[in-house]
């Protein structure tokens, strides 16, 4: 076969189109393939599940179990001010006719709490944990530039710690300071809902550590499990629900000061 | 640390996010927007008088957007992975579009120079010999024609270029603003008129620097001062303050008077945080002394040197302003904890990655590149011609 140059050419140049577009069909039917079986490994299947987490503020005794199991668990570093979960203490006062609250929550109530103002001033006082809300329209991820930052199909907020550029934006767009920056990562870091162990059956670290049965953990899917009971039958709010967010983490007896 | 703190933050405020170099990156892109309008007076509205320095304006808004990337990139966690914001950007992200706006930018810019040095860069490949001009003639792209019919031609599509880069100039800064308004957690920043702000304290900062580029210019070179254009870039000046003061005031006007549930908190940013960096610097310094000064030589008769210092005074005090309304806005936004309960305090470190250090480095910059580039591409042709 004698070919001219030019002819040569042209077959050179589709062979080489053709089997680029072979190979990139190959590859995105691949990783289509596999971003559909993105659920973690083993027998869970995402889709089956939808988590849910509630809080009943009338049972936190502010011991700071939960805040300390967490950041064991999660390995988040004790000597720097960032948390996953924490507890914010209330204490209301009467000066006069004027009320006035203080807030405070030292080393995220790891420590506990300890009595710096007179009990008999005190009118109302309570603990409130906090913890990532896990929202159904989450900032966080609406804000990420680069998509490192995702709503996993059964309803947990994660970061992509080998992709997030570090850029903070997140930390910005969190309306309830539920982000920090992992300086030893170089990314944004947050509460997982412990992925790692809802995904084979167990409940969050802080959850299992709290003596007295204020944090709640289950799947919203199952009609059955322990947060639909008390959703159920509680009066339920969440935190800022007039930021559209739609937290998952439901509270009962929610006072007006908690933001 | 603790007493920088009053009242209740979340545990996770306590340091500070966008530091200094978040500070820069909307001031410097700002400089770039309002320079390249400057020149647009000139190339698209066809105002003569600005003649004299729409083409240094054009180079200060290139050197000046070559660094813009820079605070970014420094600030990152993961530098090295800056670039995926271009490769696989997340369209619901305000910031995801940065890489794109502004390579977009920078090409309108680079494209408008290129078209308005065209003639000076072939006459110079032409007229000289060696390494000259071997440069100039690979700034021609080796094309030579300057008959009158291709400088027309250079001219009309100068001027449509222009036109596409007056709404991306004001994109890429009005879209800097929406980065911090469209942010719904924090009340300082949640608000639509941010990228009006954004662009019209863009457009003041801009035409300042240019003022001050151009009588320092004029100064080293021992040329006259064009004192029409002068006045005529001070009456801008005066004109865009007026808009932008209108806008920054409303804001908090509006703030003030809603009083929604932020209000308490808003109100000790202003009257503790910031109080003398927002109605000191921002307002006072920035806004009020030269409104009054500028009004002053517009009234004025003559006395050319004393309008001339007024101008430069008002200037100054410009530049200053709108870096403060970016502190202001940047740091001031982060005083404020999301608890709506508490302010922490920003303290700036010297010697760090995101410290003063970088950002003085940062800001230099665009001054020697700008110095370089009117080296190769001397603006001044049409005044020498006058002189």
């Amino acid at each position: 076969m004698n070919l001219s140059r030019r002819e040569f050419a042209k077959i050179g140049c589709r062979i080489v189109i053709g089997a680029t577009a072979g190979t990139a069909m190959i590859e995105s039917i691949a990783t289509n393939g596999i971003a559909a079986e993105n659920s973690p490994k083993g027998d869970y299947n995402w889709k089956e599940h939808y988590w849910g987490y509630l809080i009943d503020t009338r049972k936190c005794i502010g011991c700071g179990r939960c805040a300390n199991a967490c950041k064991l668990e999660n390995n988040v570093p004790f000597d720097e001010p960032v948390y996953r979960t924490w507890v914010e203490r209330y204490r209301i006062v009467n000066k006069g006719r004027e009320e006035n609250v203080t807030i405070d929550s030292p080393n995220g109530g790891i420590n506990g709490f300890t009595d710096d103002i007179p009990a008999e001033q005190i009118k109302k006082a309570f603990y409130v944990p906090k913890i990532c809300n896990h929202c159904e329209n989450p900032p966080c991820v609406q804000v990420c530039p680069v998509g490192a930052t995702y709503s996993t199909e059964d309803g947990v907020v994660l970061v992509d710690y080998n992709y997030c550029i570090g850029c903070r934006y997140c930390i910005q767009g969190c309306p309830y300071g539920a982000r920090y920056f992992n300086t030893e990562k170089g990314t944004a870091d947050k509460c997982t809902w412990c992925y790692h162990r809802i995904t084979k059956g167990l409940q969050p670290a802080c959850v299992e550590a709290c003596p007295v049965g204020a944090r709640v953990f289950g799947d919203l899917k199952d009609p059955e499990s322990p947060v639909n009971k008390i959703l159920d039958k509680e009066r339920i709010n969440v935190l800022k629900p007039d930021l559209g967010t739609k937290p998952k983490v439901y509270y009962v007896g929610l006072d007006r000061e908690v933001r | 640390m603790e007493s920088l703190i009053w009242g209740y933050i979340y545990p996770n405020e306590a340091e500070i996010q966008w530091s200094i170099l978040i500070v820069l990156y909307p001031y410097i892109t700002g400089l770039v927007a309002g320079a390249f309008i400057a020149s647009s007076l000139y190339h698209v509205f066809g105002k003569k008088e600005i003649k004299p320095v729409a083409r240094f304006a054009l180079l200060t808004a290139l050197s000046f957007l070559l660094v813009a990337t820079l605070p970014l990139v420094t600030h990152l966690g993961h530098p090295e992975r800056g670039i995926e914001i271009m490769f696989t950007p997340h369209l619901t992200s305000a910031m995801s579009g940065f890489g794109y706006i502004y390579s977009f930018y920078l090409i309108v810019v680079v494209l408008e120079i290129w078209l308005s040095f065209r003639e000076d860069i072939v006459k110079m490949a032409l007229n000289s010999r060696g390494w000259k001009e071997l440069l100039y003639s690979g700034l021609a792209l080796f094309s030579y024609d300057i008959s009158e019919k291709a400088l027309h031609d250079d001219e009309k599509f100068a001027k449509k270029l222009a036109i596409i880069g007056i709404p991306s100039a004001a994109f890429l800064h009005g879209y800097v603003g929406f980065i911090f308004g469209g942010i719904k957690a924090n009340p300082w920043w949640s608000t639509p008129l941010m990228p009006l702000i954004f662009l019209m304290s863009a457009i003041v900062s801009g035409i300042a620097l240019l003022i001050l580029l151009y009588l320092a210019s004029m100064k080293l070179r021992k040329h006259a001062i064009d004192h029409k254009c002068l006045h005529s870039l001070a009456h801008y000046l005066w004109i865009f303050l007026i808009l932008d003061v209108t806008l920054e005031l409303l804001e908090v006007i509006s703030m003030k008077y809603e009083s929604l549930e932020e209000i308490e908190i808003i109100n000790r940013l202003l009257s503790d945080k910031i109080a003398t960096t927002f109605y000191g610097v921002q307002l006072g310094l920035g806004i009020f002394v030269p409104f009054v000064l500028l009004l002053l030589v517009g009234i004025m008769k003559n006395r050319e040197t004393l309008k001339m210092i007024m101008i430069s005074i008002s200037s100054v005090l410009v530049v200053i302003g709108v870096f403060a309304m970016r502190w202001n806005v940047v740091i001031g936004g982060q005083e404020i904890s999301k608890s709506l309960s508490g302010t922490l305090t920003y303290v700036p470190v010297f010697f760090s990655q995101e410290g003063v250090l970088p950002a003085i480095i940062i800001l230099v910059i665009p001054f020697i590149i700008l110095f370089v580039i009117t080296r190769i591409l001397p603006p001044w042709k049409d005044m020498e011609e006058k002189v």
